[in-house]
């Protein structure tokens, strides 16, 4: 038998100075040619938008690979480590420069934490088209320099959140 | 289940401080007795939890889609030596001075599903100072700011899946989620493990805290033995001469999907 998890516990409303770090949601530079801009906004159940959550992003580079390269909480601007972290501003709003991910199937692994909410919770953005059928809410929307992704915790338009089968 | 209607007409904000403990501890209470009457164990932290006010409009209320971790999701950031300063476990020397409070050592390992170590991966923690203060705009409570704390640390695990940090023990800190509501004393961790779909985010109290029973975040475990593994225990060989208390606390992520290669068992 399998030992049993540590549970999980909410981020709070104190991580801002802790968690984010400068340059966490940039990838990649902004000047950078093939850079894009992966953002969005994240609601509650009111429609409001959360401004104290915590976005992360983990993604193959262009070329579908899986980075496995240190430097992300150091970056030297060159090097293409997969992640990063984003918190959100007053009006909920979240953004990464980052590269497009490459595969078969590309997207952006997304985990996201906040005030309020108990645990984290694990999402998928596609590229436009790359989703399967069942799981196509999840699919960004392309905008003109890159993609947009909006997470809604609860109610109409209730984001898509997954879990893992377990082996 | 969708729990979302009955409290509508409530307050979904933490900043209110609308109902009072007996209120809140009623709610507990009657949660628990539906937990234990189901007769179902559950060994994660409810999302959907109302006496934690702000979790009520924050809570998805559909469950999760269940998938198979694809490509990326079954690898993990890479975190090394250029990420993290060796001096940064050390909350205690970030400063000029001395922090005010119980100097302490945090340990344990960090261990997946199969009870694998959970090797040169990035641990993080921020807490309060020994007064219940965070250093957080945010935080306003008439408790002093220790100029000599800051309360963020964060290091790698060794080889044995070991992380080690030096800080101040915590002091409890009041919200506002109901009257009179006050925090068990806690470090907050973050971890990855060896596979993105290992994410962990949560908090480490300390033994015998007399606000466990009236806290509605720690309640959110509804399961006495699943919330017990957030407590860390006092170990007196972690405990060093005229130095600081010791305590142990080890941290189990979930499973792991990805076969093991030869590599990582070395």
């Amino acid at each position: 038998m399998s030992p049993t998890p540590t549970p999980g516990q909410t981020v709070g409303p104190f991580f801002h100075y802790a968690l984010p770090y400068a340059g966490g949601a940039e990838l990649v530079p902004q000047t950078r040619a093939d850079a894009i801009r992966l953002h969005g906004r994240v609601y509650d159940g009111a429609g409001d938008p959360v401004p104290d959550a915590l976005v992360e992003i983990w993604q193959t580079g262009p070329d579908g690979a899986v980075p496995q390269v240190a430097g992300s909480l150091r970056r030297d601007g060159y090097t293409f480590t997969g992640f990063g972290r984003a918190e959100t501003d007053r009006t909920g709003h979240y953004q990464f420069t980052t590269l497009r991910p490459g595969g078969a199937t590309p997207y952006f692994a997304v985990a996201v934490f906040a005030r309020g909410l108990l645990d984290r919770l694990l999402t998928r953005a596609y590229l436009p088209g790359a989703a399967p059928t069942h799981l196509a809410s999840l699919e960004a929307v392309p905008d003109d320099r890159g993609f947009v992704f909006d997470i809604r915790l609860q109610g109409e338009g209730e984001t898509v959140f997954l879990s893992y089968a377990q082996d | 289940m969708h729990r979302l209607g009955p409290y509508r007409h409530r307050v979904t904000s933490s900043d209110s401080a609308a109902s009072t403990q007996a209120e809140i501890s009623a709610e507990i209470e009657a949660i628990s007795k539906e937990y234990d009457a189901a007769g179902v164990t559950e060994t994660a932290t409810r999302l959907d939890y109302p006496p934690y006010r702000s979790s009520i409009l924050r809570h998805p209320t559909k469950a999760p889609q269940q998938v198979d971790p694809e490509d990326i999701e079954l690898w993990a950031p890479v975190f090394g030596e250029r990420d993290v300063d060796l001096l940064e476990s050390d909350l205690t020397i970030q400063h000029q001075g001395e922090p005010v409070g119980e100097r302490i050592v945090l340990t344990g390992r960090v261990t997946d599903g199969e009870g694998r170590p959970v090797r040169r991966q990035l641990v993080e923690i921020w807490q309060a100072n020994a007064g219940g203060r965070y250093i957080h705009q945010r935080d306003q409570h008439p408790a002093a700011l220790d100029p000599n704390f800051t309360g963020m640390g964060r290091c790698l695990t060794d080889d044995d899946g070991t992380y080690r940090f030096t800080t101040i023990k915590p002091g409890p800190y009041p919200w506002k989620n109901h009257h009179n509501a006050w925090r068990p004393a806690h470090v907050h961790f973050s971890l990855f493990g060896r596979e993105f779909t290992q994410r962990l985010v949560t908090q480490m109290y300390f033994p015998g805290d007399p606000l466990f029973a009236l806290d509605p975040i720690y309640q959110a475990i509804v399961d006495p033995a699943a919330r017990a593994r957030l407590v860390a225990t006092y170990d007196h060989d972690v405990t060093t001469h005229e130095w600081a208390t010791g305590y142990r606390w080890d941290i189990v992520l979930s499973g792991s999907h990805r076969t093991v290669f030869e590599e990582d068992e070395q």
